[in-house]
């Protein structure tokens, strides 16, 4: 199933090109930018591994590309997604996130039904592979 | 479409003008004294990449051409100004992409332990893209008297990039031309990938009053007929001292005689003028050590 979450969500995959546009946007914005990758992608995990210490300071998004390319060549058949954190008081929070990769066989999400004390019902989601 | 397709004539001159090479060069000449060869080499560079440029607009065969370069020269001869027109340069022919200019010596690219330097290099290098990383010293990074030193590191990092990324930065390696000499024989790599070397010249004594009066100018300051004189003089005598940096010590020495100035005219009773507040004169030069050194 693919795992939508995020900007961009409800548009395909962006190219390359089109992830450079968007870092180039964020980097005018003065955020700064992190890159996570995990093999869960379950939608509650948000905890996801750094590659990397965040970028501060940059001033073009060929930095930030290299990053991804050996991110993707250290994790393949994984998730990766950017972080865009922006440091201006009031805001102190990531202002855009998106998923640049993903893995060519996507875990399903399952769903469970699990009958409790009278009629509810719990729905328990899990991803597999 | 067949607009596109048929080759247009350019007016070079006038691309020269509108790109604004022939501003930043005129500055370049108006606010930097002597270096004569060091103005050739680069209007002579800014030629050969505008004219690749415009190759490249009517659809001939082209290359990027590396950008990267050497900058060799005594300490004060203006390598890092240079550098800083160049981000400029490269910016308004469109070579890069951003202009910015990041200078970095050893320190920032080589780390204290194992597995610090990669990080420390790529973190520099990240920040230098889409502009010019100007090293500082560059000899630095090669210690051959010890072979386990981080410093190689930071130059397999640095070589593979300025490499694969020419697009992306431009790498200008400064430094005494005689330590890089030796630094370009030890890292064969190096020599290969810098195509442009410059070295850059010491200042003429004439020169280097030139720049001592720019300097002051700049501050609002003025010599004295007198002043000038004992300026000249310390200039042929400073130059004969150790630790001579061309330019550089020549702005050591006039901070120095602005304190003694400044003291002057503290201890002096009565009120002072704009003339008084805005004029260095002799004794404010005469008092520095470089003439006391001679009196022995």
């Amino acid at each position: 199933m693919k795992v939508t979450q995020g900007c961009f969500s409800f548009l395909p995959d962006l190219s390359d090109d089109q992830i450079a546009q968007q870092i180039e946007y964020c980097l005018k914005q003065e955020w700064s930018i992190g890159i996570e990758y995990t093999d869960d992608a379950h939608p509650r995990n948000t905890y996801w591994e750094m590659w990397g210490n965040p970028m501060f300071d940059l001033k073009d998004a060929a930095g930030v590309m290299m990053e991804i390319r050996e991110c993707r060549k250290a994790n393949p058949d994984q998730y990766i997604r950017l972080n865009a954190f922006d440091s201006t008081r009031g805001w102190e929070t990531v202002r855009t996130s998106f998923i640049v990769t993903r893995p060519k066989n996507e875990p399903k999400l399952d769903m469970t039904r699990q009958d409790v004390r009278s009629r509810t019902m719990n729905y328990q989601m899990s991803s597999r592979r | 479409m067949a607009e596109a397709l048929t080759p247009a004539t350019i007016n070079l001159k006038e691309a020269f003008k509108s790109s604004g090479v022939a501003e930043i060069l005129e500055t370049l000449d108006r606010e930097l004294i002597g270096l004569a060869p060091v103005k050739q080499r680069i209007r002579e560079t800014a030629a050969l990449l505008l004219v690749e440029r415009k190759r490249k607009d009517l659809g001939l065969a082209h290359d990027t051409p590396t950008l990267h370069m050497s900058f060799t020269g005594n300490p004060g001869t203006g390598k890092t100004t240079v550098a800083n027109r160049m981000a400029g340069l490269l910016h308004s022919l469109g070579y890069v992409r951003k202009g910015h200019l990041v200078s970095v010596t050893r320190d920032d690219l080589v780390g204290q332990y194992i597995g610090h330097t990669a990080p420390k290099t790529k973190e520099i290098l990240k920040k230098a893209m889409g502009g010019v990383l100007f090293i500082d010293e560059a000899y630095y990074l090669y210690k051959p008297d010890n072979e386990r030193d981080y410093g190689q590191e930071a130059i397999e990092i640095l070589l593979q990039v300025m490499e694969n990324q020419r697009d992306d930065l431009v790498v200008i390696l400064a430094g005494y031309s005689d330590r890089m000499a030796k630094f370009y024989e030890s890292n064969p790599g190096f020599r290969s990938r810098v195509a442009h070397h410059i070295d850059f010249p010491d200042y003429s004594d004439a020169e280097l009053l030139h720049i001592a009066e720019m300097m002051l100018d700049q501050q609002n300051y003025t010599f004295s007929p007198a002043a000038r004189q004992a300026m000249e003089n310390y200039i042929s005598l400073r130059r004969t001292q150790p630790h001579f940096a061309n330019a550089r010590s020549i702005r050591n020495a006039l901070d120095r005689s602005r304190l003694r100035h400044a003291n002057r005219l503290l201890e002096a009773d009565g009120d002072v003028t704009t003339d008084m507040l805005s004029t260095i004169e002799a004794p404010d030069i005469r008092a520095s050590r470089v003439f006391a050194a001679i009196g022995k």
